[in-house]
């Protein structure tokens, strides 16, 4: 489909490079590709014109012309005005001096409302807290149904006068739940409504009513991040109708890039205070604007990788496996070590969704069996030193030995040397030839993004001179070979089977 | 456009019916559309359809959304210097960067070709346009196989309308004298199967619910396909629980499900439902769902709010598929068929 904005930035950048100071024409031309991507992400127009007309005024100052490669400072500034824009830091929701807290939630239909009032309850006890729901809903049939089956799964009582199908008043089901969560001492009081239109005067009107009848420390905004360039009008409509304090986003472990986020905290300018992401009712958690950003433009959360992989990866270890790699000596032994590496920097799974370009991928990190690299473990421990050093005496006795020392199939041992060879040969040609690192990512760090094909074609574009990785994770990602190839690439081998 | 007609087995003579003669049926009817019906009432055949003694066509009657959609030009005068601000106005009605660009460069083709100039001009050329983009011979639901009941299966991610579209679906099948059976096979989600069961007491369906919790949506699936064979009805019309395109597992499961179904009678419709607010992303479901349950049409909900829904240009564009109904609201009566002259002239306006 769309190439990701780190693909597209690689074309526009690919004549600036050499350059070393961008003129306003080169800043233009990287600002209609950033323009593209967040309206591709469904960010409103609007909001995209007065985010580009920013950064274009940031990229046309001195920042940029004096700094070492203008061109990633484009995408630092992108990434800090996202950010802000975003919320800057996290937001915690305000708690009522005096107990009850009110929380009222409101959005349209279908955003995901009455599963996030089963999921905040569950997360508000979950913290000491003793909440009690209230089934607001009388429209949609079975609403009032819906949550008292939610309560009682996390364990939360439901207060729900009313069996709703479009009977009752949630005005003062609203009023008589305070009384009642003050007369129980509840210490938080969750108020879920019904989804409503923001032109629907009369609706607008009851959620205000109901506002002005809780007095609520909260009104959060429930909105779908699938939602596109309608987000901004949503917004407004329950802004100037109820009056909201946050936002939460939902559905976010969807693979939509969200961008409807940016439309509505800097619309509302209200931060976003929660993240709803799957359907269990533990998947919600406090929303973070710097992996927004990251997914917006769909750069991946390089940051927070970075940090694992620094953290993690043993600065002595990567240089000796650097000389290795320019000597030609690879063995299983470093790519069990490499791969040991890896599992050191977290769940496989979550590592690469944080990488630039998963987007593409994120439907197959699903399938992701992470127990293979035990496996693959398994399978090189059951070798002899010797095998280990040097795989090309691996016959078929020895194969077939290995095998039945790992319990595994002669197949698996093949299928692992196969891969092995090829994740040599890949190296090999890494060490001595490539590895440019990505333009707009701060120095020596690698093109994670697309990796394989990006990385090939600037090879062919541009080959760079002094080649090993700076970046040890990248090498160790490719040593296992979880490159984010495209298929029929023959230089990559996967040792997760994720083709 | 004339209102939808269903082609069900005669309901008189029973006899007939039992005979195995569904298979030739099958192809006598090719041509439904030389047919003269009445409104909302069962007809008779007329004598040249003698070659299908054993159906009898229905016509269900038209509805409009009227009032549903608004006009893209709140703001913008239009003519041809400022084509570039109609190409902004088509991004913020969801169509995305590229079908705005597209259509912006063909209006501006046909202008020059034609020296339209003035406002009222170019929005022709849209509205002709978009009517064009949307008119296709296959928007109507098919359901004249003669292979009853016909089963329709609704799918879409969550929280886009599925279990509301049904229930309006099942009402106005219902009021032009088709007998219909509900599958509640959304056995995930708390209360859905509650949720169906209002509908069907509200449009007067039969309704087959899981008999045990947790009970694979395949077999409820199964058992409601069953029950409407069994009880006599004429469409059977599945709800399916709502899941993200990228979910692998419960897409494995959709496609288990339409399976199951088929192994009894095939599906006639499987509808996807997507929320018109719905922006870029709408696409990467429709191609999703399209590949995994064989969608045969788009249902295009809440087109009563502000959005416009554009995306399913894009779609129609590349995955071919046409819209087939939308839904304009909460209530029973609040849906109608896809009109592609009636959409492109709400839209313009």
């Amino acid at each position: 489909m769309f190439g990701n904005l780190s693909d597209r930035l690689v074309e526009t950048f690919k004549n600036l490079r050499s350059k070393g100071k961008l003129s306003a024409a080169d800043i233009d031309a990287t600002l209609r590709e950033i323009r593209r991507a967040l309206l591709e992400a469904d960010v409103a127009l609007e909001v995209v014109k007065n985010f580009i007309a920013a950064i274009r005024e940031r990229a046309l100052g001195d920042e940029v012309s004096k700094a070492l490669n203008p061109a990633q400072q484009i995408v630092q500034i992108v990434n800090e005005e996202l950010v802000q824009i975003l919320g800057g830091e996290q937001k915690r929701i305000s708690f009522a001096k005096n107990p009850p807290t009110v929380i009222m939630l409101a959005g349209l239909q279908g955003s995901g409302k009455t599963t996030l009032a089963g999921k905040l309850a569950k997360w508000l006890k979950d913290q000491g807290q003793t909440p009690i729901l209230v089934a607001c809903d009388l429209q949609r049939p079975n609403a009032v149904n819906q949550l008292q089956i939610l309560g009682e799964s996390v364990g939360v009582p439901v207060f729900a006068p009313e069996v709703g199908n479009g009977t009752g008043n949630p005005v003062s089901v609203a009023k008589d739940a305070i009384k009642h969560a003050k007369q129980k001492q509840f210490s938080v009081v969750i108020v879920d409504t019904a989804g409503r239109l923001g032109i629907d005067e009369e609706l607008m009107k009851q959620a205000k009513d109901i506002r002005d009848a809780t007095d609520p420390d909260e009104v959060l905004f429930v909105i779908d991040s699938m939602i596109g360039q309608d987000a901004v009008n949503v917004a407004k409509a329950f802004e100037d109708g109820v009056g909201i304090t946050g936002v939460v986003l939902t559905k976010l472990d969807g693979d939509a890039r969200g961008g409807a986020a940016l439309s509505v905290a800097q619309v509302t300018g209200k931060p976003i205070v929660f993240a709803s992401t799957g359907e269990s009712l533990d998947a919600f958690e406090p929303f973070y604007p710097d992996r927004m950003a990251s997914r917006i433009l769909d750069m991946g959360d390089i940051l927070t990788l970075i940090e694992q992989a620094q953290k993690s990866f043993d600065e002595e270890q990567a240089l000796e496996m650097a000389e290795k790699l320019a000597k030609d000596n690879f063995t299983l032994e470093d790519f069990m070590d490499q791969m040991q590496q890896l599992k050191k920097m977290g769940s496989i799974k979550n590592m690469l969704a944080m990488m630039p370009g998963a987007g593409k991928l994120r439907s197959q990190l699903d399938n992701i069996d992470e127990k293979e690299i035990d496996r693959t473990e398994a399978i090189i421990r059951s070798m002899t030193p010797k095998e280990r050093k040097d795989p090309k005496v691996l016959n078929g006795s020895r194969r077939l030995r290995i095998a039945k020392g790992s319990g595994m199939t002669v197949t698996d041992v093949n299928s692992l040397v196969n891969r092995f060879e090829q994740a040599a040969k890949m190296m090999k040609t890494m060490a001595k030839g490539g590895n440019p690192g990505l333009p707009g990512m701060p120095q020596g760090l690698p093109a994670f993004g697309g990796a394989g094909s990006q990385a090939n074609k600037n090879k062919k574009a541009k080959p760079k001179k002094g080649g090993k990785s700076g970046n040890p994770a990248k090498r160790a990602a490719e040593a296992a070979g979880i490159s984010l190839e495209s298929q029929g690439d023959s230089g990559s081998g996967s040792a997760f089977g994720l083709k | 456009m004339a209102g939808l007609i269903f082609w069900r087995k005669k309901k008189e003579d029973k006899a007939q019916v039992v005979e195995p003669i569904v298979e030739p049926v099958i192809e006598s009817i090719v041509e439904p559309a030389t047919l003269e019906t009445v409104v909302a009432e069962p007809v008779v055949s007329e004598p040249e359809l003698v070659l299908s003694p054993v159906l009898e066509a229905v016509e269900l009657p038209k509805r409009k959304f009227s009032g549903g959609i608004r006009s893209l030009f709140s703001r913008i005068k239009f003519d041809v210097e400022n084509l570039n601000d109609l190409e902004d106005v088509l991004i913020q009605a969801d169509f995305g960067v590229d079908a705005a660009e597209k259509i912006v460069a063909q209006i501006k083709a046909r202008a020059k070709s034609s020296g339209a100039k003035t406002e009222a001009e170019l929005k022709q050329i849209l509205t002709d346009l978009l009517t064009e983009a949307f008119t296709r011979d296959d928007i109507a639901l098919k359901l004249d196989s003669g292979v009853q009941p016909y089963v329709i299966l609704v799918v879409g991610v969550n929280g886009a309308g599925k279990t509301t579209t049904i229930g309006k679906l099942a009402n106005w099948l219902v009021q032009g004298g088709a007998k219909v059976t509900l599958g509640a096979a959304d056995t995930f989600r708390a209360a859905a199967v509650e949720q169906l069961a209002t509908w069907a007491t509200r449009s007067r369906s039969e309704i087959v619910k899981p008999t045990t919790e947790g009970q694979e949506p395949a077999s409820v699936a199964y058992e409601t396909v069953e029950k409407a064979i069994a009880n006599g009805s004429d469409i059977a019309i599945i709800d399916t629980a709502g899941r993200l395109q990228n979910k692998q597992g419960l897409m494995d499961e959709l496609a288990k499900v339409r399976r199951v179904i088929e192994k009894q009678i095939p599906i006639s419709e499987v509808l996807l439902v997507l929320d018109a607010t719905t922006g870029q992303n709408a696409l990467a479901q429709a191609r999703a769902f399209a590949e995994v349950a064989q969608v045969t049409g788009i249902v295009l909900t809440k087109l009563d709010g502000t959005a416009k829904g554009g995306i399913v240009y894009a779609i129609q564009e590349q995955l071919n598929l046409p819209i087939k109904l939308v839904g304009v609201g909460e209530g029973i009566d609040d849906f109608a068929f896809f009109d592609a002259e009636e959409f492109a002239q709400g839209l313009v306006g």
